[in-house]
């Protein structure tokens, strides 16, 4: 026996041991530190070494999809309710390239999500091998940014510069693509996770404060404005900046209006007078109205996108423009800014907020200057605004319109449900129906527009929620792109319900080809050929239900919403010759509005 | 007809695997354009230098930058154009160069133009010339009927002349 045994044993005891781990370890253990709770996934071949790792552990819970795409949306969804990070597991090949779709979703909406794919080994990259694809190249253009590991012990770091790169700053998907070589269980190393300071990039450093003049100048000119606007969109509701914005437009007197993504960064309320509803190509009247004949807009977290602007040459002629973005690459990208403010939403706000308390005009002097205004902006309210014009007047007897069932969805959930949805008319119902109160209760892909996109969302946000109302508000087209998630929702008891706008075409399509050309109908109709849904989800475990009467449109909707414990699949059909009214005339100013089949702004 | 006026950016980027195709990608995959490129490491080999030589309106170049910017792998980002700097590219050219007249010929305008003959052989000989582009076209302009075998310019390079704006690496 060595006599010098008992000397090493105790050396050993005074330096710390770190533990020896494979890759696959490292990883999962690198994740909860970061702070996973969850991951949605797909195993296969190059990443069946993690997927052992994960086995062998209980503080991260991976949800089995039944496609790739599906896994990035519930994870998409996740970020999008909680303001935390989602994550994906996939395999290489097949299971990395089925991310890209839901990448690119959360890539233009700017979702924090980290998707590790697996890779073939290090030797055969570049082979042409069986499951190959360059998971970094494909994924390039629609990712904040990417790692491909080079060995195993590496995998901490990548993890923790990962998860810092796609939550701070204007937040954005990061692709983690690991060689299968590198999470091989037989060769371990000593864990060692790098502190936060030690990650630290010289190549980024996301903006923290905005520089005070501008935010005086800002307060200053929205206080003297005669006809201000605020135009909040996703950065508000991403940078948790809801709160202060709302504050600020109230103590500011600022009529209000919200992108498609900003729904909820301002409290939606018909009885509020300061509230314009959402504004765009489908906005409400009052809103784009407001916007065109305004003298100053303060936009946050916003980036004029031509869903907004119309033709941006004819974009608010009159208008000084304030725009705040944690992205300098936004400021001037299609709108030149008269103020620009490069900072985070909340900050900036919350700058804004101190510099009215630091004196100048009175709250109520700048109250009674935008009167005028106001009324201005009730005239077209009651003209055509939404809550004037809650339902088609042409509504056809015996049929359901669309918008009715998102208000009695209203009714019934209390207006604080969450809400998901798909890409179409559906959507802009929803949207327009639908105030929002809360951010994070409006789950869409606004930027992208993914069909496919709502129901997956939706298992994410009621993973994340279990006890909440979560819905999903589809179409018959749209939920057909990721139908097969049905069966994760039995596995994992996620009672979503989802409500089918069946109006027995790709409405959205079929709108377009109705106004642009002449109602030629070219591959937007399959009445023919549609299931039945009631049975479908049946032979999936879940519960069905069809409408079919205007009168039963809220008892039975309310029968399937009372199920909480149950994914109920509501199949509603709806008039299928509804238009989503008002819609922007392109190419025209903000204001260049269709208001129905027949009425032009 | 271009729009716009010529730019040359110097980037210090990351010298990692795949952080020049981002840079290029970005060019591509937002409609910028890139009339040449040049890079290397530099001292600190961490860090690459890329100089690409682009035009646009202000507007759009201002854009470029900050989407420059905006990529992970870029440690920063200048506009070369914006005030004094150098700019200088290599260009080797392989010509035909028959009999004593045409030979003489040649060596006189490559001695007026401060280049080189570099290899020859004796019915060829191989150039170096190196300066600002326009001055590597007006020697292609000064060779005149000579016939061209092979043509091969570096891309541009360059670095301001001011004291104060160092790009680091």
């Amino acid at each position: 026996m060595n006599e010098n045994a008992p000397l090493a044993e105790e050396a050993a005891r005074e330096q710390p041991q770190l533990p020896q781990v494979s890759g696959g370890d490292a990883l999962i253990r690198a994740l909860k530190e970061v702070g996973v709770d969850s991951v949605w996934g797909y195993p296969g071949g190059a990443a069946l070494h993690i997927y052992d790792a994960l086995f062998k552990q209980n503080s991260i819970e991976h949800i089995l999809v039944r496609h790739e795409q599906a896994a990035v949306h519930a994870a998409d969804g996740y970020a999008r309710a909680t303001g935390r990070c989602g994550v994906v597991l996939v395999t290489s090949g097949p299971g990395a390239t089925n991310t890209l779709t839901g990448i690119a979703t959360a890539y233009m909406d700017s979702i924090p999500l980290v998707v590790i794919s697996g890779q073939v080994r290090t030797q055969l990259i570049g082979t042409d091998c069986f499951q190959e694809t360059d998971m970094v190249g494909c994924s390039r253009p629609v990712v904040k940014h990417s790692f491909l590991v080079k060995k195993a012990e590496d995998i901490p770091a990548a993890v923790r510069r990962a998860f810092y790169i796609a939550t701070t700053g204007r937040p954005g998907p990061v692709v983690v693509d690991i060689p299968k070589d590198c999470t091989e269980p037989n060769q371990t190393f000593e864990y060692r996770m790098p502190e936060a300071h030690e990650t630290e990039m010289r190549s980024y450093t996301p903006v923290k404060r905005a520089a005070s003049d501008q935010i005086r100048r800002a307060v200053e000119l929205l206080r003297q404005a005669e006809r201000p606007v605020a135009y909040l969109g996703g950065g508000v509701v991403q940078g948790e900046a809801a709160e202060v914005a709302t504050e600020l437009c109230r103590r500011l007197h600022l009529p209000t209006t919200c992108t498609l993504m900003g729904l909820g960064g301002y409290p939606g309320s018909l009885e509020d007078p300061n509230w314009l509803g959402m504004l765009g190509m489908h906005g409400t009247y009052e809103a784009n109205m407001a916007m065109h004949h305004s003298d100053v807009i303060l936009g946050v977290g916003v980036r004029f996108d031509d869903r907004i602007t119309n033709s941006p040459d004819k974009f608010c002629p009159g208008a000084q423009i304030i725009h705040i973005d944690i992205d300098p690459a936004s400021i001037d990208k299609i709108i030149r800014p008269d103020l620009a403010i490069v900072g985070p939403a909340d900050e900036v706000l919350g700058d804004m907020l101190k510099a009215l308390d630091s004196g100048g005009e009175s709250e109520e002097d700048v109250r009674e200057r935008r009167l005028p205004w106001r009324e201005r902006i009730s005239g077209w309210r009651s003209a055509h605004g939404l809550n004037h014009h809650c339902v088609p007047e042409d509504e056809t007897p015996g049929r359901i319109s669309p918008q009715r069932v998102i208000q009695a969805l209203y009714r019934l959930t209390g207006g604080s449900a969450y809400i998901t949805s798909d890409v179409g008319q559906h959507q802009m119902f929803a949207a327009q129906y639908y105030p929002f109160a809360r951010p994070r209760r409006w789950i869409n892909s606004g930027g992208l527009g993914t069909m496919g996109f709502g129901f997956p969302a939706a298992m994410g946000v009621q993973y994340a929620f279990p006890d909440a109302e979560v819905i999903c508000v589809t179409g018959e087209g749209s939920i057909q792109m990721c139908l097969q998630e049905l069966a994760t929702c039995i596995q994992y008891n996620l009672p979503v319900k989802i409500v089918n706008l069946n109006n027995a075409a790709l409405g959205m399509v079929k709108q377009w080809q109705d106004m642009q050309y002449a109602g030629r109908h070219s591959h937007s109709t399959y009445s023919d050929s549609l299931p039945d849904f009631v049975k479908l989800v049946e032979a999936y475990g879940h519960v069905g239900a069809r409408i079919e009467a205007p009168e039963d449109l809220e008892p039975e909707l309310e029968k399937a919403l009372g199920q909480r414990d149950r994914l109920v699949f509501v199949d509603i059909a709806v008039d299928p010759d509804e238009h989503v009214y008002p819609m922007q005339i392109a190419p025209g100013a903000v204001n260049d509005l269709w208001l129905s089949r027949t009425e032009r702004s | 007809m271009r729009e716009g006026t010529r730019h040359v950016l110097a980037i210090l980027l990351e010298n990692e695997p795949g952080a020049l195709s981002r840079v290029v990608g970005l060019f591509s995959q937002r409609g910028y354009n890139i009339d040449s490129l040049s890079v290397a490491p530099t001292h600190d080999e961490t860090l690459s230098r890329l100089t690409v030589s682009t035009w646009g309106d202000e507007r759009t170049v201002a854009q470029i930058v900050k989407h420059l910017n905006r990529l992970i792998d870029v440690v920063q980002v200048a506009d070369l154009s914006e005030g004094d700097h150098l700019e200088r590219e290599i260009l080797l050219l392989k010509v035909g160069a028959v009999g004593g007249e045409q030979r003489a010929e040649i060596a006189r305008t490559v001695s007026i133009f401060d280049g080189k003959i570099v290899d020859t052989h004796p019915e060829q000989y191989t150039l170096q010339i190196s300066g600002r582009s326009d001055k590597l076209d007006a020697f292609i302009q000064a060779l005149g009927s000579v016939s061209i075998l092979e043509y091969v310019r570096s891309g541009i390079i360059g670095m301001s002349r001011s004291e104060e704006d160092i790009l680091p690496g």
